[in-house]
């Protein structure tokens, strides 16, 4: 019976402490509990003629003590596991994004290179991974327990988790949120090599085209080029007859919305602008996109978003 | 009624009492005694307990190999949604209130009844009827979502009774209301001449705010079953993001019935061991205020901690950081119930008939389950603990470990009084300690499953998981010995068991001041009440007892 878990990320030891310490001041908590106890079952047994003297009267000081004891203790273990989520919810900014596509019953990763892996996931150890996931059906939940890590991954939702990992190695990888029949078979593996075998794996692997470039492909097959012009440069500028806003530059960029209000064009947002264009409509446009809600998969939205992504202003003509 | 308190008036054998009061089956089904209403849910709660226990064997026989011992994903996650539904609505849920309460509420407070007798017999046949309809959900085919019914799985995707399932639930709801506001009224309604607030035993008060959380949460419940179920049949988008829904939406409302749910399970428990304790200690119970307020304390936090079930659902990180700090605090009440207990062991005279046994089992098991629950309030440490078998460790030790250990210790106490006989005593200690070690040697391993990343509701697993497994399995063989012993000696002794006296434990409460069993009307002239509770005499009337 193995009771060690391999510590394979940067974190993973800071979580162990935190589990230490958890651990530790339970014991010290159940040593007093079941110490006394056990102390009072035998000293204070009906049949035992130890004197108890007069009954204690005055409770309030003892109920205090212990009330403040038990709050400050709490709040210390509510600080230590505060801090370490948070540092654990914020990704580096250059950190390696790989998308993740949960569905009943396997997972299916894409790499930015157009690399496509099902219930595998192959990366490189010393860099941060940020991982971009959502699901085509039901909720799902994506657990490295070697990295101490876990997140659900929802349908019309990005999700992001990071991490970093140090030990080169196969990890499991568990789907932890009940999914259906299917539940304890959507199981994959985590390999985990150092960077240059991965570019290695990335070269053998290589896909004929990048995410982006086949994101290119579907601009042009789902006619999104024919409002937003050819790269994006916006439906005036390219000669089209409709308006339509531009795309390249787009994304991380505030965007007006009809209501006034000001939203950030994130992974999500370009996704939402696709599927339901009237939600969050760009202000001074007309309604005129129409929505491709339950055309368009999940992957090829990646590629579309990932091709709008790379699209900058200094690309144009 | 200084030493009258412990010497309570004998009664006459063969007097009537209200298991006499009529022997037709008519007069138990169209009953509106309280006492026999109680023994009518003590049958119904008991069929689901040991229902639901099947289904836990099953599951735990099932994990014995790595790829499962029984065949079929599908029946194996049928099997955990019988075993949670059942267990959580069907048992738990009402086992204390609707039983010991039912029984004790009216007696404890001198009162000739519950404020709405005939409310409460409705209660009974809500019951009867959502668990009929659980029946047929699961001989339709069963459920499969597991008991949180979490969407868009149980909205558009199972293909399993998830319509019946949740009618079922519904319907047990409003048995839970109708119980609830019965308590409540009763308890500010008739309470008998000198029973004061600050007089009522704390299991009352338990009970009170148990019953505040039933009215306040169960209608939410309800209602988010109700959207569930107009997803599911007329998709209408709510939860479904397909259908332009939030399944968050759906975890936010249900975890906010359903984490009060958690205590609505626990705080009678609380009430029965501080009862229990005092009585073998034969002292009063160290800071009684403390506990009391510690009860109602409990029950408005527990409105405040749902989302401490999300830290890994996608909510944002400053709910996260709230509802960590909260789940601390709704803590403290508890450990500080705990303090109290031992401090009522500190100098008391403390006896190891079988209720006390229960009820020390219970203070461990409920300790264990609390401070594994610092670990999961722990937001960084629940991002690797949550869904995994840690956390079905936690929660058994809370809800077995802590609340099956304080429905046994109560019922064991309160079985002369409630059936007129005693218990076999050997038998009763020996099932407490059986239970305490099946339960520890079931439970305990899943602590170290979980640490090492085994999912919850996997059907199969990893190799490396099998030796901790197949401990948990071997420990749950004897838990279930455990609980079929007292099923055992408790139903023999309903028939050979020696005839009760009206105070067998020499305990305070107006309950032990009528006859065992007791009369239909309760008491033969309301009583009236001039003491504190618990008030145990000084040790030097004890020392000569002894």
């Amino acid at each position: 019976m193995n009771l060690w878990l391999p510590q394979a990320t940067t974190s993973a030891a800071e979580v162990d402490y935190l589990i230490l310490a958890l651990l530790l001041t339970s014991c010290a908590i159940l040593a007093l509990v079941f110490g006394l106890i056990l102390l009072y079952m035998i000293k204070y047994r009906a049949g035992s003629d130890f004197d108890r003297g007069a009954p204690d009267e005055r409770t309030w000081r003892l109920e205090a003590a212990w009330t403040v004891a038990t709050l400050l203790i709490f709040f210390g273990l509510f600080v230590w596991g505060a801090d370490l989520y948070v540092r654990l919810f914020q990704p580096p900014s250059d950190a390696l994004k790989i998308y993740v596509i949960g569905k009943q019953w396997m997972w299916k990763i894409e790499h930015q290179g157009g690399q496509r892996e099902i219930n595998a996931l192959h990366l490189p150890v010393g860099r941060a991974i940020q991982l971009v996931m959502t699901s085509e059906d039901v909720i799902h939940d994506f657990s490295v327990p070697a990295f101490r890590i876990k997140h659900d991954v929802l349908p019309g939702r990005y999700e992001t988790l990071w991490f970093e990992v140090n030990e080169p190695g196969t990890y499991h990888l568990f789907c932890t949120q009940l999914c259906g029949t299917g539940h304890a078979e959507m199981f994959g593996e985590i390999v985990a090599m150092p960077a240059p075998e991965y570019q290695n794996w990335l070269e053998q692997n290589g896909a004929a085209e990048t995410l982006a470039s086949a994101g290119e492909t579907l601009f042009m097959r789902y006619g999104c080029s024919g409002c937003h012009g050819g790269n994006g440069a916006g439906g005036r500028q390219s000669g089209s007859t409709v308006r339509a806003p531009a795309l390249a530059g787009l994304y991380g960029s505030p965007v007006p919305l009809t209501d006034g209000s000001i939203v950030t064009a994130d992974d999500l947002y370009i996704r939402d602008c696709i599927l339901s264009p009237e939600r969050r409509r760009v202000a001074s446009y007309p309604p005129l996109m129409p929505s491709f809600a339950g055309q368009i998969s999940e992957e090829d939205l990646l590629k579309i978003t990932a091709y709008i992504k790379s699209l900058t202003p200094e690309k144009l003509p | 009624m200084s030493d009258t308190v412990i010497e309570a008036p004998e009664f006459a054998e063969g007097t009537a009492s209200y298991l006499t009061d009529g022997t037709t089956l008519r007069s138990w089904l169209l009953t509106t005694d309280h006492k026999r209403i109680a023994i009518l849910y003590f049958g119904t709660i008991t069929i689901f307990f040991f229902g639901g226990g099947a289904a836990a064997a099953l599951v735990r026989y099932n994990l014995i190999v790595p790829q499962g011992m029984i065949a079929s994903a599908e029946t194996y996650n049928r099997l955990f949604t019988l075993h949670g539904v059942v267990m959580v609505w069907f048992f738990l849920i009402p086992a204390v209130p609707a039983t010991l309460g039912n029984f004790l509420v009216p007696l404890m407070l001198g009162a000739r009844d519950l404020a709405f007798p005939k409310l409460n017999l409705l209660s009974w046949y809500l019951f009867v009827a959502a668990g009929l309809v659980v029946l047929y959900a699961l001989l339709a085919g069963g459920v499969d979502t597991g008991w949180t019914f979490y969407t868009p799985l149980s909205s558009a995707y199972s293909k399993s009774h998830v319509v019946a399932a949740v009618t079922g639930v519904f319907i047990a709801g409003f048995s839970s209301i109708a119980t609830g506001l019965n308590f409540i009224v009763t308890i500010h309604r008739l309470r008998a001449p000198g029973m004061t607030w600050y007089r009522m035993p704390v299991f009352l008060w338990s009970l009170y705010a148990t019953s505040v959380l039933l009215v306040l949460a169960t209608p939410v419940l309800a209602m988010t079953l109700l959207l569930l179920s107009f997803e599911r049949i007329f998709h209408i988008g709510v939860f479904d993001p397909a259908l332009g829904g939030d399944p968050l939406l759906f975890q936010h409302l249900f975890w906010f019935y359903s984490h009060p749910a958690v205590y609505i399970m626990i705080l009678p428990g609380l009430g029965v061991i501080s009862e229990i304790v005092p009585a073998f200690s034969s002292k009063r119970l160290f800071g009684y205020k403390f506990v009391v307020w510690c009860s109602i304390a409990i029950a408005v936090i527990s409105f405040l901690v749902w989302g401490h079930h999300m830290f890994v659902a996608g909510t944002s990180l400053y709910s996260a950081l709230v509802f960590s700090i909260l789940s601390y605090v709704v803590a403290v009440p508890s450990a500080i119930k705990v303090f109290n207990w031992i401090g009522t062991m500190h100098k008391g005279f403390v006896r190891f008939d079988a209720p006390m046994l229960y009820a020390i089992g219970f203070i461990g098991l409920f300790t264990m389950g609390g401070l594994t629950g610092l670990f999961v309030a722990a937001l960084a440490a629940d991002v690797h603990l949550s869904q995994t078998y840690f956390v079905v460790a936690h929660f058994h030790y809370v809800m077995v470990g802590g609340m099956v250990s304080a429905y046994f210790a109560g019922l064991h106490f309160w079985w002369p009084k409630i059936t007129g006989r005693m218990y076999p005593e050997m038998w009763g200690r020996a099932g407490a300690v059986i239970i305490f070690i099946g339960f520890n040697l079931t439970f305990f391993p899943q602590f170290f499953l979980g640490y090492l990343g085994m999912p919850r509701r996997y059907h199969a697993y990893p190799p490396e998981f099998q030796v901790l497994n197949v401990l948990s399995s071997a420990g749950a063989t004897i838990l279930a010995v455990g609980y079929l012993l007292p099923l055992a000696y408790l139903t023999w002794s309903l028939f050979y068991g020696e005839r009760a006296r009206a105070n067998p434990w020499g305990a305070t409460g107006l309950e032990w001041q009528t006859a065992s069993p007791p009369l239909t009307e309760n008491f033969v002239s309301t009583p009236t009440v001039t003491e504190p509770p618990y008030n145990y005499p000084p040790p030097e009337v004890v020392q000569r007892h002894v």
